[in-house]
């Protein structure tokens, strides 16, 4: 029976740009099939701008974002966003912060307010300092140092690839650096970086694009200009031998690795890039999928396994450098070497014998759902769009995205790869040190 | 530009909210089918997927037996091998998952709405024809008895098995994790049995939702699923019990830099006058982030990250449980903070504002719940599963509307006095126990 080709279907989500004349660009994309929308202010700074000496700060600061801004106390956001019947979070990624409300429509313009009374100016006070700084010591605790694989691997891979301090540090901090952390610091940074200039502000949802429009002037429009800083360039060469490395987990009871290669610019080189995205869910989305089929099923080598782009798990929100990650978890005395080597032989054969008949339409289809799937919800599609703007200039890149995915072709996959050599593979091991 | 450091004052006026829209249950239909299979089918449009949810009966099954049927449904039928089910699903851009707690077993997927047709034939295939073969029982076997070994190493996970434990004593929701030996001993022929026992239509409800017709989807659904026969063996579970306050169980996890703090409450099934009050209660005490317990023990004190209370709903009973993981050397400091709460709760009526902050919140994240197509799904099937549908929700939004202070401050008094709670704390003994026991009994076990 030859196989059918599902035809890949695409989102044809409006996208209104304007940039204000601070500098804060805004990206609008109006839905009205639910009474819903989302509101995301994402801000050009992320763990790779942290100074030496300040591992973790961006994420601090993002928690300091929630403590009072200009005309509101502390405590007065989360009630103002969670009395209007929404919810809010921020994140700290590698290359952006982002903050983001969603909200029933009828609370769009106090989201706006709330969103603009904090870039105009936080409360930073010393009091909220030293509250958050043991707010985020507890999550480093609850994420990382009191659970088995705690940071594992985009922690602990990181320094393994990297050499130099924006790329290789510890993006959730050390306990000193946390704690020795000023007022003055906090201050400085968001002078330098929370600029209007270096921000973008994403609404989706129910919303009218004129009246939107005004509001988002009448709230942000005298946000004080502030241009944005200069991005460094975080370039680093590629690995020409191979590094490993490997730590003891005193709570894990099973073995683990994970490995990663460097990727094309996910920005400058999309059409080089696209390609090793295919090929990561090629090789482990799924029972059907190569890796999973060899080192679950077959060898019995793992007993799970993942894969994807951007240490973070998504492969449209970072910039270069960036890496293609493999990971497992390994039965009790599994043996690392061989499942390195088994994923060097099955790259090997991918790259020599190419891909089965279907394989790579099969897994484009399973691709576009998940990316259908997440622009569902209005803040998904805010978010996203937001990222894509700061990043690329290219909001509605969002609604063309199943389609490229879809045209990525198996010659191209074949070719990623290829460059999926030992010598460029950075990989570290997790020792069981809790084994019962 | 400077950033203030000081008070200021308020310049300029928080925006005023514009007013609620009504809330809009979405187009559906229902058919029962001659099988017993009940199908709800759900529009929503706005992209072109289609989510499934199908919910089976499943109480007192046995717990390793149905762990691993969970982990194997999917694993091959005579026509197909499971790799070949899993690329019949990727085909159509689809995939299913197969889930068990003690109510039910859970079939879940999403996939283009284009293969709908496809994937609904694919689940009918696997409902009527799994037939659990040796090899690949045995590689997940392993791989299931990996996976609860390294639960048992999470702390989160310990300290719901004490709680669970010590909540429901010799009641089936008492364990809801196999232990890795009775995990070992199932055979395939154990799980084609159960799967012959327990897998059928009758009392099985099958959610669609997404960009469809509804009454084409039921014919759909009708079409693939009639020839699934079977009605046999229902297992009913008995009530759960009510809690039975007393010591506060210290759970020994030496070396934890944190202590994982758990409570469990009284609650009731949604259906109860009393539920949507006493839901308003639980977001005033812990229940989101602009709650008296995050205020005080987060953003307050700093002693925890993300603590919260929720009321869990299950078939034999509901509960209230709040956890928090806490800095060791506040352990108990945090539990005062906890105690204080509640009893402030129980005893002095909250402010108007606070309710009616609580109740927009309430209101609001319904209009959430129900603007994707997934969120639609799980509510959907969630309300099957207590014997709802979805107009109920209009129902609820008006109970909340309606809750006053005095409802808020009578249920508190009901149901959450810290006398009232199980309290299990889990974290390194030998750190806590002393101050812990200043302030109530404590009885220590070990993890």
């Amino acid at each position: 029976m030859p196989t059918r080709r599902a035809k890949i279907p695409a989102t044809k989500y409006p996208v209104e740009r304007l940039t204000l004349d601070n500098g804060l660009r805004v990206v609008l994309t109006p839905d009205r099939s639910a009474p819903v929308i989302g509101v995301a202010v994402v801000y050009d700074v992320g763990i790779r701008s942290e100074p030496e000496g300040r591992t973790g700060f961006a994420h601090l600061f993002e928690h300091l974002m929630f403590q009072g801004s200009e005309n509101l106390e502390k405590l007065a956001h989360f009630r103002h966003v969670q009395g209007a019947g929404g919810t809010f979070n921020g994140s700290t990624h590698l290359d952006y912060t982002d903050y983001f409300e969603t909200l029933p429509a009828n609370a769009l313009e106090r989201a706006l307010f709330l969103e603009a009374d904090r870039m105009r100016g936080p409360r930073l006070t010393e009091e909220n300092l030293r509250n958050q700084v043991d707010v985020v010591k507890e999550e480093i605790r609850v994420n990382v140092l009191n659970r088995p694989y705690g940071g594992f691997p985009w922690l602990t891979l990181p320094p393994v690839m990297f050499d130099t301090f924006p790329n290789a540090h510890d993006g959730y901090g050390s306990f000193v650096d946390l704690e020795s952390a000023t007022v003055a610091d906090a201050a400085d940074f968001f002078r330098r970086y929370y600029a209007s200039g270096n921000a973008v502000l994403a609404v989706s949802g129910d919303i009218d694009v004129a009246e939107a429009t005004t509001l988002i002037e009448r709230h942000f429009g005298d946000v004080p200009a502030r241009p944005a800083p200069e991005r460094p360039d975080f370039a680093e060469p590629d690995l020409t031998t191979e590094r490993r490395s490997t730590y003891t987990d005193a709570l894990a009871p099973l073995p683990a690795v994970a490995g990663a290669w460097r990727v094309p610019d996910p920005i400058s080189d999309f059409a080089g890039y696209l390609p090793y995205v295919v090929l990561a869910e090629v090789l482990t989305d799924g029972d059907a999928s190569r890796l999973v089929e060899r080192l679950v099923q077959r060898d019995r080598s793992v007993t799970s396994l993942g894969g994807y782009v951007g240490f973070m798990g998504d492969p449209f929100d970072v910039r270069d450098p960036t890496a293609l990650l493999l990971q497992a978890h390994l039965p009790p005395g599994g043996d690392v070497d061989k499942v390195l080597r088994t994923i060097d032989e099955e790259l090997d054969r991918l790259a020599t014998d190419g891909l089965t008949e279907g394989e790579l339409a099969r897994t484009q289809a399973r691709m576009a759902t998940h990316l259908l799937r997440d622009t569902d919800a209005v803040l998904g599609r805010a978010l996203r769009m937001a990222v894509l703007e700061q990043q690329r200039g290219e909001p509605g890149l969002l609604n063309e995205l199943p389609r490229l995915v879809g045209a990525v072709t198996e010659d191209q996959v074949r070719a990623a790869a290829a460059t999926l050599r030992p010598e460029r593979r950075a990989s570290v091991e997790v020792v069981a040190g809790g084994a019962r | 530009m400077s950033t203030s450091t000081t008070a200021a004052t308020t310049v300029r006026p928080l925006p005023a909210l514009r007013p609620n829209r009504r809330l809009k249950v979405p187009k559906q239909a229902e058919r029962t089918l001659r099988n017993g299979l009940t199908v709800i089918a759900v529009r929503r449009s706005a992209v072109p997927l289609v989510e499934l949810r199908l919910w089976m009966p499943f109480g007192r099954a046995h717990l390793a037996r149905g762990a691993m049927l969970a982990q194997t449904m999917l694993a091959g039928t005579q026509a197909h091998s499971a790799t070949e089910i899993a690329a019949e699903l990727q085909k159509v851009g689809g995939g299913l998952t197969a889930g068990l707690d003690p109510d039910r077993l859970m079939l879940s997927g999403a996939g283009l709405v284009t293969g709908l047709d496809r994937m609904l034939e694919l689940l009918a295939e696997v409902l009527t024809g799994a037939n659990y073969p040796a090899d690949w029982v045995e590689t997940e076997r392993d791989r299931l008895v990996d996976r609860i070994q390294v639960a048992q190493s999470q702390p989160s996970h310990l300290a719901r098995t004490a709680l669970l434990k010590r909540m429901y004593g010799r009641h089936p929701y008492a364990v809801q994790t196999p232990d890795p030996d009775q995990v070992r001993a199932v055979r395939p022929a154990a799980l084609r049995r159960l799967h012959a026992e327990r897998v059928h239509p009758a009392g099985a409800v099958l959610v669609v939702v997404g960009d469809v017709q509804p009454e084409r989807a039921l014919d759909a659904a009708e079409q693939a699923l009639a020839g699934w026969r079977g009605d046999g063996h229902v297992a009913e579970l008995p009530p759960a019990p009510p809690l039975e306050p007393g010591p506060l169980l210290l759970v020994d996890r030496p070396g934890s830099v944190q202590s994982s703090l758990r409570l469990a409450l009284p609650a009731v099934p949604r259906t109860h006058p009393d539920h949507a009050a006493l839901q308003l209660a639980n977001l005033i005490f812990g229940g989101y982030f602009s709650s008296r317990w995050v205020e005080n023990i987060r953003e307050d004190k700093g002693y925890t990250y993300g603590p919260h209370s929720l009321v869990e709903h299950s078939v034999a009973g509901s509960v209230l449980i709040a956890g928090a993981e806490v800095a060791t050397e506040v352990t108990a400091a945090a539990l005062v903070e906890t105690s204080y709460e509640l009893g402030r709760l129980a005893t002095v009526p909250p402010k108007a504002d606070e309710l009616e902050q609580a109740r927009q919140y309430a209101l609001g994240t319904l209009q959430l719940g129900m603007s994707t197509q997934a969120g639609l799904a799980s509510l959907t099937s969630a309300y099957a599963g207590s014997g709802l549908r979805l107009d109920f929700l209009a129902e609820h939004a008006a109970r909340l509307a309606a809750a006053t202070v005095d409802d808020v401050a009578e249920v508190a008094a009901r149901y959450l006095a810290p006398a009232r709670a199980i309290t299990v704390v889990l974290g390194d003994a030998e750190r806590v126990a002393d101050s812990l026991a200043t302030l109530t009994p404590v009885r220590t076990e070990s993890a």
